[in-house]
């Protein structure tokens, strides 16, 4: 299946990436192959097969209720690029 | 004394006969010198790695007898190390100052292993040659016009250059045993669940498993018994005591059935690895092994089906790198959107921002069926070939790869460097332990025997590859490094 | 025409966890902005999530609660969407395996009848954070203290027909929370939040129009208002021949209306997929027995053991079975005055105007059980009657010392001396003689009035019964 520029615009869209013009047609022809790769799957009859979502066959364990971690505020916020006041700083929220 | 394994540089320290910090400086040394031409290392901590040299030896002297209190190690830059830049090789995350340490990490520390520095690597692990590196490509110590593999290759060139004395590594579809084998050394992927996943940045978490690169199987047992475990920060870490993994090595190969995977010599194997891999085969069966032909019949399968589980879970893993709370963000956003887009576009590579696109695409609307359902269930064919394999044989042994390492820049085809991993992506997504141990090098490159195991079977995988290398040299061999001011 | 109005809730309960649902960070209200926020909650790379058991017990609870079928198998999936409030560019939620399944609740209508409203389903996700919209240089700030808290999101089938429905589903859904005691579910503080989905069609018509989503409502009142405000845009926009347009919009309490939110048009693909950091939560039979063994008794049986007990009406025990808290405190009252009948009519009454009037919660009662208990004790004992209990009640309110020392020191007591009495009889029938004569002639109905005018004499402290045998008495 051909990927073409609008696909790549719309899922680009989805992942917030930016695309320039130069960069979609170029983009658009890499993932055209790599789906022919994917597309090599679709060959085998899978009816009835369980999905494997992951390889371990094993339950999820529980954590019990409690506060473990501490206020680090200050140390965790020298590694953003804008704060104040506590805040992580974002450009307007527009709801 | 920088060439030695660890076993013998541990031995080494317990005879007082040389200290840590001799050791340390020694390997310190050699980065200065060679560094800049292979391009190892992201970040090297000299003055810290001396500091805990200088407290293993006083440790040593107060009677601590850890097997690796003082031994120089290399972490991937894709373990989160406290207080020390962790870029996972991308611009996102150049300025990155973990504050935390990778469980990983926090057990070597323990162990009283000595942190050299942290090792260059594909971007977020995408790649198997290691030219997506935001901090430039890493170069095979055995002929530096050529990649190293990837995506772990600054620890697989630190380890074959003797820039260290032992690294960490990840492997989501090969990415330690596909450059052990470029570069000659011993390379171990652990079964899923392992090892814990916590501090290690993800790529892909159903895939992604931590494992040692080091100078021999023996090597790998000794960090395996700090690095293996339960861990309840990892909830998808197995709650399975770990075994003492130098304690079978010595073990018997005779009666041990060996598999080889009809589809792992078959049209795309390069003749001269094959005739290495062969030969190697034979070493087995004069220590008492059977050797068998066996199929794998949907292993053709395998890199469609990791084509979109991968990116998938990529994709998602890779959203929280939006610019607000650490690493890169854009200079001057106009807006939300643009900040987001623009902090992205810029902070990853080509290759990384490739495989978030297949795989938003792959979840999206009306895809989802197609392409993440659909690999989900090639993945449990995947898994079912081995495990009506694993009645039959105990360890499955192939190539690690269809031939030996590339030059820089020859694959500039994505689906091209994908296919890269034929031999090596099913086991991750069976879960399954395998290993990459150096046999017989072609025209001066080395190349690297994969065997693989049943879940959990890390010991007796050890076990095998140990005792190969104790009947062979393969493993000794070291490059000449040429071109720069190497020794 | 006549239109039929359909309306589905989704409600979002913050379950009150010591610690949040995937990281051991501290959940409390009003926090210090992201002083709560630690390496998990912020996503930094490398981390990982583990599953808060308090968490799932509190969702199995609650299911067990509605008669809902238990998800034994239940699945974690990852929500994509990017905000800057959720630090993971994904919400970890459950979309096809929920933990709880189909349910349903009993909502009393106006009339009195009932009405079983379906539970589609209950699943758990995590907060987001907050945004805030003060200006910082022309920047928003990002509070993420909230990421990560627990949330049940409980979802109605479209079997509401009111906005009334709506409300009285929604108090019934906060009786039974507050009753399990799974959340604080207060809207105010957005421990409680609601979004209703709202359609109107043709009365008669099978198929759902198209609907609208109205979100921000923080209020039951404003579910009421908000949801009236809507069906009346909706049927306006379509009898003026116009479409209704699917879409999100947003409640302004300010302005009572809905208005479309046009930043949620860009069209979402959450790309919903399981999460693989998260494995299957597998309960067993074992498990579930055991977190229905601490289930409490819930509202409608207290409701039907208040009537059959206390012989309450209907309605009386349905108004104090409401709030659990209430339901506790009428129960102490009737057990310490020894009277039900009684304690159901002052704390419906007295005491529920009187919390009404100063917008308070039973639980600050400036006048607590023990003491309105005593209180109806001392009517049942003659010590003070039915009327002076009013004088002491509003006493009570500002002087928190016992009813009795009340009584005493404001000289409420009842008059039960016969000799004191007397004299107040005696007085009424002089000062009275024409009532007098035509109670001597027959007319039964004058009693009341002399009773009356001797209580007035004793400014109300005489004791009825004694005044109106004495009178009979003395008449005769």
């Amino acid at each position: 299946m051909a990927f073409d520029k609008s696909e790549v615009e719309k899922v680009a869209q989805l992942a917030r990436l930016h695309m320039s013009e130069a960069e979609t047609a170029e983009v658009a022809s890499r993932i055209t192959d790599i789906l022919a790769l994917i597309d090599q799957m679709q060959s085998i009859d899978t009816d009835g097969v369980e999905p494997l979502a992951h390889p371990l066959d094993v339950t999820q364990p529980l954590r019990e209720d409690k506060v473990t971690e501490i206020d680090r505020r200050d140390e965790l916020q020298t590694l953003a690029p804008a704060t104040e006041d506590g805040l992580y700083l974002v450009p307007k929220v527009i709801e | 004394m920088i060439e030695k394994t660890a076993a013998e540089l541990s031995a080494s320290l317990a005879a007082r006969e040389v200290s840590s910090e001799e050791l340390t400086r020694a390997y310190l040394d050699r980065i200065s010198s060679l560094n800049e031409q292979l391009n190892a290392y992201i970040t090297v901590c000299a003055e810290s790695a001396l500091e805990q040299a200088r407290s293993a030896d006083e440790k040593r002297a107060a009677g601590d007898s850890s097997p690796l209190l003082g031994v120089p190690i290399a972490h991937k830059d894709i373990f989160c190390t406290n207080g020390v830049t962790t870029t996972c090789g991308s611009r996102m995350l150049h300025n990155f100052v973990a504050p935390y340490d990778a469980t990983v990490v926090e057990n070597f520390n323990k162990a009283g292993a000595v942190l050299l520095g942290k090792t260059n690597m594909d971007e977020f692990a995408m790649g198997s040659s290691n030219e997506t590196s935001y901090f430039g490509p890493v170069r095979n110590p055995w002929d530096t016009k050529r990649v190293p593999g990837g995506s772990s290759g600054g620890s697989a060139a630190a380890v074959a250059a003797d820039l260290c004395a032992m690294a960490t590594g990840t492997d989501t579809g090969g990415s330690i045993r596909q450059p052990a084998a470029f570069s000659g050394i011993t390379g171990f992927k652990p079964s899923y669940g392992r090892v814990s996943r916590w501090g290690m940045i993800a790529f892909a978490s159903s895939l992604d498993q931590a494992g040692p690169i080091c100078k021999s199987a023996e090597d790998a047992a000794l960090m395996m018994n700090v690095m293996a475990g339960h861990d309840p920060k990892d909830s998808t870490c197995a709650n399975i005591p770990a075994d003492d993994y130098t304690a079978g090595l010595e073990n018997s190969l005779s009666g041990l059935r060996i598999g080889i995977p009809k589809q792992h010599f078959a049209e795309g194997l390069s003749a001269d690895v094959e005739q290495s891999i062969r030969d190697a085969l034979s070493e087995f069966e004069k220590l008492g092994a059977t050797i068998k032909e066996i199929e794998l019949p949907n292993n053709h399968l395998s890199v469609s089906a990791y084509y979109v589980v991968a990116p998938a879970e990529a994709s998602a893993n890779l959203s929280r790198y939006d610019g607000v709370r650490y690493g890169y963000r854009c200079e001057d956003p106009v807006d939300l959107e643009d900040m987001y887009k623009r902090t992205r576009s810029e902070g990853f590579g080509d290759e990384v921002k490739r495989r978030i696109m297949v795989g938003t695409y792959a979840l999206s609307a009306g895809f989802y069926d197609a392409y993440y359902r659909k690999a989900q269930k090639v993945r449990r064919l995947i898994k079912n070939d081995f495990d009506l394999a694993f009645k039959d044989v105990d360890v499955v042994i192939g190539p690690t790869s269809p031939h030996t390492a590339f030059e820089l820049g020859a694959k500039s085809d994505p689906v091209a460097m994908y296919l890269e991993d034929i031999y090596t992506i099913a086991v991750n997504l069976a879960g399954l332990p395998g290993i990459s141990i150096p046999v017989a090098p072609v025209a001066g490159l080395p190349v690297g025997m994969h065997i693989v195991g049943d879940v959990f079977a890390e010991s007796k995988l050890l076990n095998v590859a140990h005792q190969f290398q104790k009947h062979t040299d393969w493993h000794k061999l070291k490059p000449v490094i040429t071109g720069g001011e190497a020794s | 025409m006549e239109w039929e109005t359909v309306i589905g809730l989704e409600v979002h309960v913050q379950l009150s966890t010591e610690s949040k649902l995937f990281s051991g960070s501290a959940t409390a209200f009003g926090a210090e902005p992201n002083t709560q926020a630690n390496i998990y909650d912020l996503a930094l790379p490398g981390v990982l999530p583990v599953l808060n058991k308090e968490a799932v017990k509190r969702a199995v609870k609650f299911g067990l609660a509605i008669g809902a079928e238990i998800g034994k198998h239940s699945v974690f999936d990852r929500k994509n969407y990017f905000y800057p409030d959720l630090p993971k560019g994904y919400q970890v939620s459950q979309l096809d395996f929920p933990t709880v399944g189909k349910g349903s609740l009993t909502i009393t209508l106006e009339d009195g009848s009932e009405k079983v409203i379906g539970v589609t389903r209950a699943h758990m996700e995590e907060d987001a954070g907050k945004s805030l919209h003060e200006d910082f240089h022309g920047m928003s700030g990002i509070d993420l203290n909230r990421a990560g808290t627990p949330l049940l999101e409980i979802v109605s089938e479209p079997d509401l027909r009111s906005a009334r429905e709506a409300v009285a589903y929604l108090k019934k859904l906060h009786s039974i929370i507050r009753y399990l005691d799974i959340s604080d579910a207060i809207m105010a503080q957005g421990s409680m939040r609601c979004d209703a989905n709202v359609s109107i069609r043709p009365k008669g018509q099978k198929e759902f129009g198209t609907r609208t989503e109205i979100k921000n409502i923080n209020s039951f009142r404003f579910v009421e208002k908000a949801i009236n405000y809507e069906v009346q845009r909706q049927q306006d926009v379509i009898e003026d021949g116009g479409e209704i347009v699917q879409e999100t919009r947003l409640y302004d309490a300010d302005r009572d209306e809905t208005r479309s939110m046009r930043s949620k048009e860009v069209a979402n693909d959450y790309r919903y997929f399981p999460e693989p950091d998260l494995l299957p939560i597998e309960l067993d039979d074992a498990f579930i027995e055991s977190v229905r063994a601490e289930l409490p008794e819930l509202p409608d049986a207290r409701k039907e053991r208040f009537i059959r007990d206390y012989e309450l009406s209907e309605y009386d025990a349905g108004v104090l079975t409401s709030e659990r808290e209430m339901a506790d405190y009428f129960e102490a009252v009737a057990k310490h005055s020894g009277d039900a009948k009684l304690a159901a009519n002052w704390v419906s009454g007295d005491l529920l105007a009187l919390l009404n009037k100063n917008n308070m919660e039973i639980v600050d009662s400036p006048i607590d059980a023990g003491r309105l208990g005593t209180l109806i004790a001392r009517i049942k004992d003659d010590t003070i009657s039915g009327k002076i209990a009013k004088t002491v009640f509003e006493a009570m309110i500002e002087d928190s010392s016992g009813v009795d020392e009340i009584i005493e020191s404001k000289g409420l007591k009842q008059v039960t001396d016969s000799g004191e009495i007397e004299q107040l009889v005696d007085q009424v029938i002089a000062n009275n003689p024409d009532q007098v004569q035509q109670f001597r002639d027959g007319k039964e109905q004058v009693l009341g009035f002399l009773v009356g005018q001797a209580m007035k004499l004793s400014q109300g402290k005489a004791n009825p019964a004694i005044v109106n045998e004495l009178l009979r008495k003395k008449m005769a």
